[in-house]
């Protein structure tokens, strides 16, 4: 059976836990990592992490990007969506086309 | 012109002529493989640009709800009212195959069956903007769930298509001249020791017919 984490700062994650998923909350980036490390090992299919925390971590997002398990989804925080999130999505758009061709319209 | 270091032999020639016949067909199949790929990549990858505005838009508005919340409680209420949660989710990891790319599907089923009975505190110490922000997060989870799954395939799905590009150039651009320009190479060659040998043969022919003319003028002087 698989579970559900949740990494972040307590106050953009701490409403998950009502929905019965585990939430870790973290205080700094180191943290963040080690705790990332250690559900990545257990039975975690998706870590969903604050984006401020991800960001500063692109090494290890990179590696677990390789892996078909865990799914680890950036997810905005309490300051709102600084814009990793779908930068993310644009980025395998290039790598997968070689140019940007979905958000075009954006900018 | 890059050709490869080889014998030019005959049997090397079969060889070659057979590796080429392999890597058009390969290159054949990867190509029509990187296309499909990047059909289903782009449908997902367009779904996924839809879902990820939906639920930041929807986590900002719950973080909102939270904000305020927060600010009318006291932080103990408010995490004392979350530490025990009522609902609680079993993930099931199914794979999909998509061009051979492994991709995880996530079932969820959820312990409490309405939607209303997910709230894991009374409703006397705790404020309304807790309930609205809760809510609106359990509502997002069908769709977070859907993010991840997306989003993790068109991680895979990205690189398994950049693999592939370089696989389809490395053939077209590459491998295949060489393998053309080699077995040209080789037919020239064999063409050209072919042809040197029946000018041999000619000459040779010529001497000898030479010879027989001569030894029959001296037999009939006699």
């Amino acid at each position: 059976m698989y579970k559900i984490g949740v990494i972040g700062d307590y106050d953009s994650i701490c409403g998950f836990s009502a929905l019965g998923l585990d939430t870790f909350p973290v205080k700094n980036i180191g943290e963040a990592e080690e705790i990332l490390k250690k559900l990545s090992e257990l039975q975690y299919a998706i870590i969903y992490i604050t984006e401020y925390y991800i960001e500063k971590m692109p090494k290890l997002f990179d590696k677990y990007k390789q892996q078909p398990l865990p799914a680890i989804i950036p997810i905005p925080s309490t300051q709102g969506a600084a814009g990793f999130g779908i930068n993310n999505v644009k980025k395998y758009v290039e790598q997968a086309v070689g140019s940007d061709i979905i958000f075009n319209d954006n900018n | 012109m890059a050709q490869l270091n080889v014998n030019p032999t005959r049997m090397e020639l079969t060889r070659l002529k057979k590796s080429l016949s392999t890597a058009l067909r390969g290159h054949k199949l990867l190509k029509d493989k990187r296309d499909e790929l990047m059909r289903q990549f782009l449908d997902i990858v367009r779904e996924n640009k839809v879902l990820r505005e939906k639920v930041e838009k929807k986590i900002a508005e719950a973080n909102q709800y939270f904000a305020v919340a927060a600010s009318l409680m006291k932080r103990e209420v408010m995490s004392s009212a979350l530490l025990m949660p009522k609902q609680g989710v079993d993930l099931q990891v199914g794979t999909k195959n998509i061009m051979s790319v492994d991709i995880p599907t996530f079932n969820v089923t959820t312990k409490t069956n309405s939607k209303n009975d997910i709230y894991s505190y009374g409703y006397v110490n705790t404020s309304g903007d807790m309930d609205k922000a809760i809510s609106i997060l359990s509502e997002t989870l069908d769709d977070m769930l859907k993010l991840a799954e997306y989003e993790k395939s068109a991680q895979l799905l990205a690189s398994e298509i950049e693999k592939t590009r370089r696989r389809v150039n490395a053939l077209e651009y590459v491998m295949i001249p060489n393998y053309e320009d080699t077995i040209r190479y080789i037919s020239m060659k064999l063409d050209e020791s072919e042809r040197s040998n029946t000018t041999r043969l000619l000459k040779i022919k010529d001497i000898m017919v030479a010879q027989n003319i001569e030894e029959k003028k001296q037999t009939e002087q006699y």
